[in-house]
């Protein structure tokens, strides 16, 4: 019921805004209809913790600590961003930039691609996830077009073909999952379910699961914006509406990786192997290196940010390869804080976008001056993104880092090369942009600083202190990776 | 009908849908390749037929009946609509080199029986030979989006892809659970909703549908 419910508001609240979403008081339907959705979801969290363990919902849905954590983080960002998108797409409609029907648009689009989402983290079937990743994307993609801009079509054209190309082969790896665990389980739907698989992914055919994964790894990575599958990513991330960037560079790359550890825990158990592993290793460090190199030569601020997930997603696609306890517990952590810090950075950049009407990096500068609010908010979420003492990403990244070097040492330069190129290149971007004098036709506006400081806070106390039970809670959530 | 037959017949319509997919790489003409893509819906619709009335998986005939609704019918329809309206139906692909596109996908067939080999071994199911050719229309449709520079040709390419990984699921297993099956043939309705959109954006945008001019969003040092 409480799943159903979960599931429910968003569609049923993007079906209104279809009809009613460029009212006056749209925003604020969509801030509401989030925000319930948020409290559905913290309340399905508590009967997680306190009946302990998963709830399945027959067999379409369950629900357990891993990805009832991903929903309540889903959840949450989707709230704040409605938030912020309230007084950000206030400014753009006035600069003329959307009109009535894109409002609409814009706003049942918001709430579908939340309840797609919602489906992919909740459902049982490997087969349902994959039709909803698809449903999130296809939500997305006229997203980013939403300004018909030349580049922005371009973007957008080049997220449906090649995302469309990568998700096909995550179908045919779906379709080998299922020849395999039919031999198993049987015929009929039940053959696809997580609950079931989970149970007897020892016996699943090692040679088929190899080359099912494979074909899903290249799926779901492209997806996740694992080089050399990103092509896609910069521009998708870069074009589209602020809010929209805030969402597909926080939500959705999160939702790919989980559908690929999901499939990663089935394959283990199958084959009993670092195969998995390895690979998703290779892609992680090849995605770390390759984004943080980019990001040194960017001159939109929202492709460097767009090239930082790529490499925060490596990271953690990365700490899930090594896997053992602390490396996934640290991939965990690392999924949840980097969402809430790039967030939180996006919703800053878009409004030091809109103060200098361009998101040139050469031509913002003097934030901190021209409005601290923004330009403090900018900058302290750069700083957690870099993986600063005392923020949550510092806790990840020196977890995995420890880990490396315990499991595979070798690796542990290549790590710390592409962490310190990467803060390299964001410090020396974003320093200018902060400091300095007030350039000639800054325009003042009045920020959304709430979902900016909140996310912050939030990275912060899970850097310095994460609560016994939270902790306890992620432990719950990788002993089922295990 | 009996067994072996229904097997031949099968092994013929996956013949069949692998020519149509060489045909698909080697048509430059935007509406010859419309044609083509509604006569491969055609077979696979058939050889789902075939294959549920050999195999006694009944359900397979929705799924049949389904692939001839939306394969052969309303996707080239609303394709033909589309490229009617937006008059690029004496469009030419400006494709370079077809005769090299063709030998990288018989490499790409070669590649494909050698990948499915192991799966060959272990079904017993009657339809196991076609799986390669499924992956096979897999990849054929994948170098299609990759060489070709036109939007419908590109959208054609996908829409193949799909068609190879429908052949893929009867293939090695008779057919996905009827609710995947469903999910995947919505999420194509909603794609075919969302590129139509996208003619009309880039056309007006562009003044033609070769994406070929967009190409601002490049990596600038």
């Amino acid at each position: 019921m409480i799943l159903l419910s979960l599931l429910g508001i968003s569609i049923l609240v993007a079906l209104l805004l279809a009809f009613i979403g460029d009212w006056r008081y749209a925003p604020e339907i969509n801030i509401g209809g989030s925000l319930l959705t948020f409290f559905v979801s913290l309340v399905l969290a508590l009967q997680v913790y306190r009946e302990g363990g998963s709830i399945a919902g027959s067999d379409y849905f369950f629900v357990d600590y891993l990805n009832i954590s991903l929903v309540v983080l889903t959840t949450f960002v989707s709230t704040t961003t409605a938030i912020f998108s309230r007084r950000y797409m206030l400014v753009e409609r006035e600069h003329g930039r959307v009109g009535h029907w894109r409002m609409r648009f814009y706003h049942a689009m918001f709430q579908l691609f939340i309840f797609a989402m919602l489906i992919a983290l909740v459902t049982n079937n490997f087969g349902v996830l994959w039709i909803s990743m698809e449903l999130a994307t296809l939500a997305t993609v006229l997203l980013v077009s939403l300004y018909r801009t030349p580049t922005s079509i371009e973007a957008a054209w080049k997220y449906f073909i090649l995302c469309g190309v990568g998700i096909a082969q995550a179908l045919f790896g779906t379709v080998l999952l299922y020849f395999a665990a039919e031999r198993v389980v049987g015929a009929g739907g039940n053959a696809l379910l997580w609950t079931n698989l989970s149970q007897v992914s020892g016996q699943l055919d090692p040679t088929v699961m190899r080359l099912s994964f494979v074909f899903l790894m290249v799926g779901y990575g492209t997806k996740a914006g694992l080089v050399p599958l990103h092509n896609w990513l910069p521009d998708a991330h870069s074009e589209g509406p602020t809010p929209v960037s805030a969402v597909l560079s926080g939500l959705l790359l999160n939702i790919a990786l989980y559908a690929l550890i999901r499939c990663k825990a089935l394959v283990d158990g199958s084959l009993g192997s670092g195969f998995a592993g390895n690979i998703m290793m290779g892609f992680g460090l090849l995605s770390l290196l390759t984004a943080a190199f980019s990001m040194l030569r960017q001159k939109d601020v929202k492709r460097l940010f767009a090239y930082s997930s790529i490499e925060h997603m490596g990271i953690a696609t990365f700490a899930f390869g090594l896997g053992g306890p602390i490396a996934t517990f640290g991939g965990v952590l690392h999924m949840i804080v980097h969402s809430l810090a790039k967030s939180a950075t996006f919703f800053s950049v878009g409004h030091a976008a809109q103060m200098h009407g361009t998101q040139e990096m050469a031509q913002i500068r003097g934030l901190i001056r021209g409005n601290p609010a923004v330009g403090w908010g900018l900058f302290l979420g750069v700083m957690a993104l870099a993986g600063m003492p005392p923020f949550g990403i510092f806790t990840s990244e020196f977890l995995i880092l420890t880990a490396t070097m315990k499991d595979a040492p070798l690796l542990t330069p290549l790590l710390l090369l592409g962490l310190a190129v990467a803060f390299a290149a964001l410090f020396r971007k974003v320093q200018p942009m902060v400091t300095g004098l007030i350039p000639a036709g800054q325009k003042q506006l009045t920020a959304a600083n709430i979902p900016v400081f909140l996310h912050l806070a939030l990275v912060l106390l899970l850097g310095i202190y994460l609560p016994g039970f939270l902790a306890n809670w992620f432990h719950l959530a990788v002993e089922i990776l295990k | 009908m009996t067994h072996t037959f229904a097997v031949q017949l099968n092994s013929l319509l996956a013949a069949l849908i692998l020519l149509t997919a060489f045909a698909l790489l080697a048509q430059r003409k935007i509406l010859g390749l419309v044609h083509i893509f509604a006569w491969q819906g055609f077979f696979l619709a058939l050889s789902t037929a075939v294959i549920g009335y050999a195999s006694g998986e009944h359900h397979l005939y929705i799924s049949s009946l389904l692939t001839l609704v939306m394969k052969v019918i309303l996707l080239p329809y609303i394709l033909y609509t589309l490229v009617r309206k937006l008059k690029v139906h004496r469009d030419i692909d400006a494709v370079v080199n077809i005769p090299t596109t063709m030998l990288l996908g018989i490499m790409l067939v070669v590649f494909s029986y050698h990948l499915t080999a192991p799966i060959r071994e272990l079904s017993n199911l009657m339809t196991r030979s076609t799986l390669a050719v499924a992956l096979a229309t897999v990849m054929l449709g994948m170098l299609m989006m990759v060489t070709r520079r036109h939007a419908v040709t590109q959208i054609l390419g996908f829409l193949a892809m799909e068609n190879g990984l429908f052949f893929a699921a009867t293939s090695a297993t008779y057919g996905m659970p009827m609710v995947v099956e469903l999910g995947v043939a919505l999420d194509l309705l909603i794609a075919a909703f969302i590129f139509g959109i996208f003619f009309f954006h880039i056309s007006t945008t562009f003044e033609s549908l070769d994406v070929e001019q967009m190409a601002k969003l490049k990596e600038t040092d």
